[in-house]
């Protein structure tokens, strides 16, 4: 490998790219970590902030497993570099529950058994919240053309549906006058 | 991914300068194809350039009655922007068809124009593939060709171009405008990709000094009549076998003007002017359709694996005429073609 530029110290060895420092603000508190421009938010989270609700699936952004919030907006964060995020505010599974109360996504997840294993959960309420927040699923076809980037290889298809669709009402409901 | 640096673009000219300079360097945006190239040691460049902070995120009106679309529109924004739905009906229907929700939201427009091919050979580093590493063979020609081209290959490579609002493009007529160190200019859709030839390592016609920063379209949206139709393996989530965006312009019973384009069968979308000529003047028929697809479709070959994508691509455009004609839009949430 040819080396370019030399490392201004920590563990990885010398001749790396050097580490940058990286402000995040992560589930409302602000965290900064020092990483190579390699580092993928996922592993960022999961690595150097022991934020490790958010799982690891495919690493290609093909499962969903990772899908986090990135100031508002559901993105897959095995395909996103931290560098590129400095200043952003990063919601994940860990950021949901307020005041000791689960999200009522997660909730509905548990209520409707949205899950059997559990290891894509985390990405499909995340997803979820985004694509309530987007407002653009209207109808349980909609809601499933936009949680196709979730992949649920227990097949839990029908209860997730379920669950989003009963939060997506109650919060219809609740923006009625 | 092997070791690289980081910067940050800090505007334009800027952009095109490092670029320039560092041959080995790669623009970043969305990042939702080049961080996987690189997780597949098929890209690695020394240097990423940031350019996610250029002011090219807008979708402005033109003069000529058109849209201008900033390079950096998350795909997402593309598609539901109400202009765009409105207008151009068909780029949004062609976004939602292909991706995942969180895909969209990351991707660049310009970005999507510069996406790789998904050829299995491509991304398999322990395979000869010409586009990859130039002379070493096509491993697609006899090997699992399901997803490869019928359209426009050569011995030396007979990947397709992935893209869905690429097509859409394509059909519209957009205009794709770039920067680079010798000044800006302007290149026509059908002109903006190339055919594998010998050298199936260049996918587009974009110099290594120039970005993308914006994409036209112009004024006439088709949005009366159109629709696209994508046909894959499976219903959502998937790259398209053959993929259809057809788009009339019909006035007092007869088409005025058409335009097809398809996806998934050639190394870019893939227009024929005949066809769409054999339409013009025509009431819309299944019978005119049909003459339509077989001259879209002359000269298509295909391997053992994907001779079938001939027929499918024949059906597929004449539903798509017949969807764009009755004003009955395929709907990508919806998964029965009518």
């Amino acid at each position: 490998m040819q080396l370019r530029t030399q490392a201004t110290g920590g563990p990885s060895g010398p001749g790396l790219t050097p580490k940058v420092q990286v402000t995040l603000r992560v589930n409302g508190v602000e965290r900064r970590v020092s990483l190579r421009p390699w580092t993928t938010l996922l592993d960022a989270l999961r690595e150097y902030l022991d934020l490790t609700g958010t799982k690891k699936g495919c690493d290609h952004g093909q499962c969903g497993a990772c899908t986090v919030l990135v100031d508002g907006r559901r993105i897959v964060s095995c395909l996103t570099l931290a560098v590129m995020k400095d200043g952003a505010e990063i919601t994940t599974i860990e950021g949901l529950a307020a005041n000791g109360e689960l999200h009522p996504l997660q909730k509905a997840f548990i209520s409707h058994d949205g899950f059997q294993c559990g290891y894509c959960t985390p990405g499909q309420i995340c997803s979820a919240v985004g694509l309530i927040a987007e407002g653009h699923a209207k109808t349980a076809d909609e809601i499933r053309e936009l949680m196709s980037g979730n992949i649920c290889r227990c097949g839990c298809y029908p209860n997730i549906v379920a669950a989003i669709e009963e939060v997506m009402q109650g919060a219809r409901t609740e923006a009625a006058p | 991914m092997i070791d690289f640096d980081y910067v940050k673009a800090r505007d334009v000219g800027d952009a095109v300068n490092q670029i320039a300079l560092n041959p080995a360097a790669k623009f970043i945006a969305g990042g939702t194809n080049l961080i996987d190239l690189m997780k597949e040691n098929v890209a690695s460049p020394a240097r990423l350039i940031d350019i996610t902070g250029l002011p090219l995120g807008e979708i402005e009106e033109t003069d000529a009655g058109g849209l201008l679309i900033g390079a950096l529109v998350p795909n997402s924004d593309l598609a539901y922007d109400p202009r765009i739905a409105k207008r151009y009906p068909l780029v949004s229907s062609a976004i939602l068809a292909g991706a995942s929700a969180q895909l969209r939201n990351m991707a660049s427009t310009g970005g999507n124009l510069l996406q790789r091919t998904r050829c299995l050979y491509f991304y398999d580093t322990t395979t000869p593939c010409n586009k990859r590493e130039p002379g070493t063979g096509c491993s697609a020609i006899d090997g699992f060709n399901r997803m490869n081209a019928i359209l426009g290959w050569s011995e030396t490579c007979i990947a397709v171009h992935p893209s869905d609002l690429c097509v859409a493009l394509a059909a519209l007529e957009a205009i794709v405008h770039v920067s680079g160190t010798k000044g800006d200019r302007a290149i026509p859709f059908a002109d903006f990709h190339r055919l594998p030839g010998d050298t199936p390592q260049i996918d587009t016609n974009l110099a290594c000094d120039e970005i993308i920063i914006a994409i036209e379209l112009p004024p006439e949206g088709f949005s009366s009549n159109y629709s696209y139709l994508k046909i894959r393996d499976r219903l959502s989530y998937a790259f398209a076998l053959v993929s259809v965006a057809a788009a009339l312009k019909i006035e007092g019973g007869a088409i005025k003007d058409a335009r097809v384009a398809l996806g998934g069968v050639a190394h870019k979308p893939w227009r024929v002017s005949d066809a769409e000529k054999r339409l013009v003047g025509q009431q819309p028929s299944r019978k005119t359709f049909g003459d339509c697809a077989d001259i879209l479709l002359q000269g298509a070959t295909g391997f053992a694996h994907n001779s079938f994508k001939i027929e499918l691509a024949r059906r597929a455009i004449v539903r798509t005429l017949e969807q764009a004609a009755a004003g009955t839009p395929q709907i990508q949430s919806v998964k029965a073609i009518i």
